[in-house]
């Protein structure tokens, strides 16, 4: 258990991309079958592991501990797992033989009758050490969160290895824990797996972003457009009976799908954009982002969740007919065969995106910047004969998005930020002018910001707030707003909606700093009337 | 005991105060007569009429606060005995830096142990605590709650260079406090086989300095300023320094930082997360839980007193043990120094 436990002590406290796959790369180099699969299984969310309640842990402690005691320690750590990992009084050293090894955890708990369950944690907290048992006792709970997606998994295997990612992203939702075969494989020490199933994930094709200049080097004339929508981005997978929904890390979020998953009357491979609402064959509009997230990042879903805020797909692309692989083929005719297949399909749950219709970059320019639904964000540029490639090209593919919101805010905190920014204050919380209580102007926090300015920039919003500040809570820096002094950022974001759990009563989708306004004083920045109109024009009441 | 403990010892504002020999102890405002238990400035205030501390401990105050920093001093042998108006005191060491002491305060029978910070662990920069057989001990709480169990001192330096092996283009900062952590630390990156320089912050230079000409061999230690042009200097090099200094701008200078701090609130993930810290080294200076209650066992005393840090919890614990116990509730000791 030592070199898992220690890893995700240590990527717990990384910031950096580049540490923690350093990190990664050395606990798979240097750990053996069976661990580091069912470690990587761990970081990955594919993890099958009985599950222990933490009602249950609270009894166990309590056998042995003072209940003052323990509350007092819970009070002081905050987190149910790592207060009993410190205050376990383990076996004495001298009883201690050999520490479990992750392998024999994984095994011993998931082979446990419901009647065993309670002694056999209490005998793994005796034998593994403060560090080990916190690991055992977060993945026991399942709420391991340290900052690695399955992708960072993956891609520190592509690093160790030397093979493409996208090789280990197609063979990824064939194989189970340890990953033995996988490997192996890397390792060079045997064939690549081979899959039972084809109804597996297959990495994405992405765009890039419009660029200055990109466009007038291109002949509109090789390119169709599609609206881009407001929802996420996922793949269907169906062969022979078995239908999989993956978001587009490859995720299998099947299980929170059911009402689009069943609908799944064909085979293949389809690539579109899950949305909530009606499909344009049912005349019901499509809904916005903040209703689709209702239904992202759950395990399970109830009916009533499926009535409020039904889920579609709306169709870009085909990878695969049957079991076909057209990837290769261009890309109107995927488009072609794929209409063929949504013509078919169930039409309140599956429809086409549209192509938009454009005769040169200007007018697809306006388009994009005035589209017909409030749930487009922007267009899609695809080149007519591009295969389908996975990864991010430069070239065949392009997001054209809508221009991003924009507010004039003032600075209220700072933050320090992490890793290389740790002696900078780069995380700024800022806010917008209200009426208060008492009637007068005050400014309330609208939002957190940490990119989008240069490092020049960043210099001098440092200073700034060393110069400025006015309290100090922890880590958190207060600087001086007043109407007539402080600092005003200009705050680019790419959505807004109403939420409860902000004072102000607004969220905002990736706030980011645009331009430092020392031109302007606070008293001229903005209102939260201001925001509040923005979600009722997106929402269409105001 | 004919005399109640608190006719001979009491908390006051300023601080623990004997009437009959009218002195203060570690007193945290400027007072006539003050002794001192240890050099961290939350303990060892400049100002005082006159001062009665160890050799070591008077040295270290002079190398903080400059060579007026008391009126008259005195420094008190390990075991002597000093009778201060009919009071006798004797000084012991704590164990928790350079010079560092307990006191103990005796009259007609009657014997108190002003423990001061102590820990029990081994630690080559310093004289080992000694147990005083005492009727009252009085004893810090810093890591008093169940959760601080402080592993051993080399694994979590072994991290270190872990971290080196896995890291070697980024410069390793280590956090330790100026006074006792900092050479504490160097030490046991020395005692590691680690033969490189290690460079300091200049706050640390003169404390150094003193603990080498006090026999404790710290090895190739060098300022950590650079010409500007070359931060690549301090590539893959330890560097040691106050933790506050890492979160200045002193830290731009070098390439890729990576932010280790020593120190007992390290036990707990979330203090390492809130300070920025990327490599926790779980390294004190105080006693963890379990080392408090075996000194207390230990010295056995008639009862037990608290002073600072986490009181509820260890004045629980001798509860149910049957010990009297109280908090003294005193004010101005931080819980800086670990």
């Amino acid at each position: 258990m030592r070199p898992f436990a220690t890893l995700l002590d240590r990527l717990v406290l990384t910031p950096s991309r580049n540490g923690k796959l350093t990190l990664l790369v050395d606990y798979f180099r240097d750990t053996p079958d069976p661990d580091r699969g069912y470690g990587l299984a761990a970081l990955a969310g594919a993890l099958d592991l009985k599950s222990v309640k933490p009602a249950m842990l609270r009894e166990l402690v309590m056998e042995r501990m003072d209940e003052v005691l323990f509350r007092y320690s819970y009070d002081y750590v905050g987190d149910l797992a790592e207060t009993i990992s410190l205050v376990w009084e383990g076996a004495s050293k001298e009883h201690v033989t050999e520490e479990p090894r992750l392998s024999d955890v994984v095994k011993r708990m998931n082979s446990l009758g419901r009647t065993e369950v309670r002694g056999a944690v209490r005998d793994l907290l005796d034998h593994l050490d403060p560090s080990g048992r916190f690991a055992f006792l977060k993945l026991a709970t399942g709420s391991l969160r340290i900052g690695v997606s399955a992708r960072l998994a993956k891609q520190a295997l592509a690093d160790m290895s030397g093979k493409d990612i996208i090789e280990i992203e197609t063979l990824w939702h064939g194989l189970t824990p340890p990953y033995e075969p996988l490997f192996a494989w890397l390792e060079g020490k045997a064939e690549k797996p081979v899959l039972a199933t084809p109804a597996i994930f297959h990495s994405v094709m992405l765009a890039n972003p419009v660029e200055e200049g990109d466009l007038e080097k291109l002949d509109p004339q090789d390119y169709a457009a599609e609206w881009k929508w407001d929802g996420i981005r996922v793949q269907m997978s169906s062969y022979g009976g078995t239908k999989k929904l993956y978001s587009r890390s490859g995720d299998d979020i099947t299980g929170a799908f059911p009402d689009v998953v069943d609908a799944i009357n064909f085979e293949g491979v389809i690539d579109g954009e899950l949305l909530v609402g009606g499909t344009k064959r049912t005349n019901a509009p499509t809904r916005t982002f903040s209703d689709l997230q209702q239904r992202l990042n759950r395990k399970t879903v109830t009916g009533k969740m499926m009535d409020e805020y039904p889920a579609f797909v709306r169709a870009y692309d085909l990878l695969f007919q049957g079991e076909a692989d057209i990837r290769a083929d261009g890309f109107l005719t995927r488009r072609n065969r794929l209409s063929e297949v949504i013509e078919k399909a169930p039409h309140d749950r599956f429809d086409l995106s549209d192509l938009v219709a454009f005769s040169d970059w200007a007018e697809l320019d306006r388009l994009r910047i005035d589209p017909p639904d409030p749930v487009i964000e922007g267009v899609m540029i695809k080149r007519k004969d591009s295969p389908y490639q996975a990864g991010r090209l430069k070239g065949p593919w392009f997001k054209w998005k809508r221009d991003p919101y924009n507010i004039d805010a003032v600075m209220l905190y700072a933050q320090r930020g992490h890793g290389k920014r740790s002696s900078y204050y780069s995380d700024f919380t800022f806010g917008v002018w209200t009426i208060g209580e008492d009637g007068k102007d005050q400014l309330v926090p609208v939002g957190k910001a940490y990119f989008g300015f240069t490092d020049a920039e960043l210099e001098v919003l440092d200073k700034f707030v060393r110069d400025n500040t006015i309290d100090r809570f922890g880590p958190v820096r207060a600087v001086k707003a007043t109407p007539d002094f402080g600092f005003v950022l200009e705050v680019a974001f790419e959505g807004i909606a109403r939420s409860t759990r902000h004072k102000s009563g607004v969220a905002m989708r990736f706030p980011r700093i645009a331009r430092l306004r020392q031109d302007k004083l606070p008293r001229d920045a903005d209102r939260l009337e201001t925001l509040t109109a923005m979600i009722e024009a997106r929402e269409g009441t105001g | 005991m004919g005399m109640k403990p608190e006719a001979l010892l009491h908390p006051t504002p300023a601080g623990l105060f004997c009437p009959i020999g009218n002195f203060y102890v570690d007193p945290v405002r400027p007072v006539g007569r003050a002794l001192i238990t240890h050099g961290h400035s939350d303990h060892a205030r400049a100002g005082h009429g006159s001062v009665l501390a160890t050799r070591q401990t008077l040295d270290i105050m002079r190398i903080r606060y400059g060579d007026d920093f008391t009126g008259s001093e005195q420094a008190a042998e390990w075991g002597e005995e000093i009778v201060i108006d009919g009071v006798t005191v004797m000084f012991k060491p704590a164990g928790h830096v350079l010079g560092s002491a307990q006191i103990l305060i005796e009259k007609d029978g009657l014997r108190i142990v002003v423990s001061g910070d102590y820990k029990r662990g081994i630690d080559p920069t310093c004289a080992p605590f000694e147990p005083i057989p005492c009727d009252v001990f009085i004893t810090e709480a810093t890591f008093g709650l169940p959760v601080f169990h402080h592993p051993d001192p080399k694994a979590e330096i072994g991290k270190l260079f872990t971290s080196l092996e896995q890291f070697p283009e980024r410069s390793h900062l280590v956090g330790a406090y100026a006074l006792g952590k900092a050479q504490r630390v160097i030490r046991l990156i020395r005692d590691n086989g680690y033969a490189e320089p290690i460079y300091i912050h200049g706050a640390l230079a003169r404390l150094c300095d003193y603990y080498q000409s006090q026999g404790i061999e710290l090895g190739d230690i060098r300022p950590a300023t650079i010409e500007k042009s070359k931060p690549a200097e301090f590539s893959g090099a330890v560097v040691v320094g106050p933790p506050s200094a890492f979160q200045d701008r002193w830290a731009r200078r070098f390439n890729e930082p990576l932010i280790a701090f020593a120190s007992g609130w390290m036990m707990v993930r979330q203090r390492a997360k809130q300070g920025g810290v990327e490599l926790p080294l779980v390294v004190s200076d105080h006693c963890d839980w379990p080392e408090l209650l075996a000194t207390i066992e230990e010295i056995a005393p008639q009862e037990v007193w608290v002073t600072h840090g986490r009181e509820e919890a260890l004045v629980r614990w001798c509860e149910l043990k049957g010990i009297p116990a109280r908090p003294l509730h005193l004010v101005g000791y931080e819980d800086e120094g670990d």
